[in-house]
């Protein structure tokens, strides 16, 4: 680990001791938060019970049926769109702005069109994962080399096995970036969602917990979402690092 | 008469839309042979074209006027079978290893098995790339990566070698030894290979024939033969010959060369 990691690492330990010192002498009263170390310690019961069980199946599954038809899409967009100058030149300033829309401020619209079952939750989880995919597909396409794209008609390779085979091997970084933000929009997409317009899931669970003031409930399903959302991330951040150490001199 | 491997005749490229929105005539007419199993290299000024006449040779440009035939058949919009290209650039896959780019060409041809491993121990040993044969490309130098590309084209066994100033970002004695290598290539494969190359030594050591290329639009000025054994390597370097073809190269194409700087051609 770097220097740099050290601190970072410290800081967040620091972070957390505090705020357990700050709940056991009691600044922090019990009915807003337990200290932490109350929270992974209800997270276990709470896993161990089982009560969780149906709730999380149905988040996690949503959020990766948003983010994983999001990646296909975007990528698949992405190419599409990548030769086409005069659509990208319409489209590319949408794409910078799209991150401005209140993506929730549209849900009774979702909710008339789509109902309260999955389809409208995987849908904002997906419409929030989709454009950063095609942004970094594009990007990373943008940063194939000529030469190879050359090559590739050297070996004769269609359009088709041209993208599969040559330049989205080479974007491969690029992509996973898309990737792992398409991840973390999907839960934010899929979670906000259940908060508003669901009765099922990780997201409702918290809501429901939280008027009832289930403290016991709710923050270690907020430690879970958190704990399972960065642990993607670090997994795909680690990819995403082997693919870029394999292309620079060691 | 025989018939020629390559033959190219009174072909022109234009390129519409230049900076101004002018046509740019890029080369020709070009009207020239090449023949089956010779070693053929291409000089000129920069900008005169050369790498132009390879992609139209490799079938990677249309040309605009002519006609262009390998084999007797004319090429027209694809790269043909039996046609191998090296490029200037770092044409390595860098996501794989050296054995997966060399292999990449065979798979793609669906030959697998025994015959893959048999051709790719064969590239691996001829380019001497086994030592490195799991290494990724970033791990090696440019010369080694540039070894990777001729390696990845050869395993194909190509009919018709084109090779793009393959060693242009190399260093000078790296090139030396890197035209040995690809002097051994031309004589163990019999290929017929079109180089082109902006160094009038390099194509004086390796060519059987060199044509000598006008500034733009780049037509053929002359063919200058050397005579060479097929039996060589760059210790002909040293022969009273070698100054003489380099001498005989630069007086046709330093007025060319001047007028590509946009100058005017000094007294001779």
């Amino acid at each position: 680990m770097t220097r740099a990691a050290y601190y970072r690492l410290a800081f967040i330990v620091a972070g957390i001791l505090l705020l357990e010192l700050l709940c056991r002498t009691g600044v922090i009263d019990r009915l807003t938060m337990q200290p932490p170390s109350e929270m992974v310690r209800d997270l276990a019961v709470l896993l161990a019970s089982g009560a969780m069980n149906a709730a999380m199946l149905k988040t996690f599954l949503n959020v990766a049926v948003a983010s994983g038809v999001a990646v296909v899409a975007g990528i698949a967009f992405g190419v599409a769109l990548h030769g086409r100058r005069a659509v990208r030149q319409v489209l590319e300033p949408l794409f910078a702005t799209y991150y401005a829309i209140p993506i929730y401020a549209f849900y009774p619209l979702l909710i008339i069109l789509f109902g309260l079952g999955d389809a409208p939750q995987i849908l904002i989880g997906f419409a929030l994962a989709v454009v950063a995919v095609i942004v970094n597909t594009l990007n990373g396409l943008d940063r194939v080399s000529r030469v190879l794209v050359k090559t590739a008609r050297v070996y004769r390779l269609g359009p088709i096995a041209t993208a599969l085979k040559i330049t989205l091997p080479s974007a491969a970084p690029y992509l996973l970036t898309g990737v792992r933000l398409a991840v973390a929009y999907a839960f934010i997409g899929v979670i906000g969602a259940e908060f508003i317009m669901s009765r099922t899931g990780i997201g409702y669970e918290i809501s429901f917990a939280y008027n009832n003031f289930d403290n016991k409930i709710m923050y270690p399903l907020i430690l879970l979402i958190l704990a399972v959302s960065i642990a993607v991330n670090a997994a795909l951040s680690q990819w995403e690092k082997i693919l870029m150490r394999r292309r620079s001199r060691s | 008469m025989t018939v020629a491997h390559v033959s190219l005749h009174d072909v022109t490229r234009v390129y519409a839309g230049g900076a101004l929105g002018h046509e740019v005539h890029a080369l020709g007419p070009i009207t020239l042979q090449l023949q089956k199993g010779e070693f053929f290299a291409v000089v000129g000024p920069s900008g005169c074209g050369k790498s132009t006449l390879l992609d139209l040779i490799a079938g990677l440009t249309p040309a605009t006027q002519g006609t262009i035939e390998f084999e007797g058949r004319a090429i027209k919009g694809t790269v043909p079978d039996g046609v191998g290209v090296v490029f200037q650039e770092d044409a390595c896959f860098p996501w794989l290893t050296v054995t997966g780019n060399i292999a990449f060409g065979l798979r793609e041809a669906g030959i697998g098995g025994e015959e893959l491993q048999r051709r790719l121990d064969h590239a691996l040993d001829l380019m001497g790339l086994r030592d490195f044969a799991r290494a990724y490309p970033a791990q090696l130098s440019g010369g080694m990566r540039q070894r990777v590309c001729i390696a990845r084209t050869l395993v194909l066994q190509p009919r018709l070698i084109l090779l793009d100033e393959p060693f242009g970002a190399l260093d000078q004695q790296t090139r030396l030894l890197m035209g040995d290598e690809l002097l051994r290539v031309w004589r163990d494969t019999g290929a017929t290979v079109l180089l082109i190359t902006h160094a009038l030594d390099e194509a004086a050591m390796l060519a059987d024939r060199i044509a000598v290329m006008s500034a733009r639009p780049g037509r053929v000025l002359e063919i200058v033969e050397t005579g060479w054994p097929r039996e060589r390597d760059s210790r002909i370097v040293a022969a009273p010959s070698f100054g003489e073809i380099t001498g005989r190269l630069w007086r046709s194409l330093r007025d060319e060369s001047l007028k590509a700087l946009g100058r005017s051609p000094g007294p001779s």
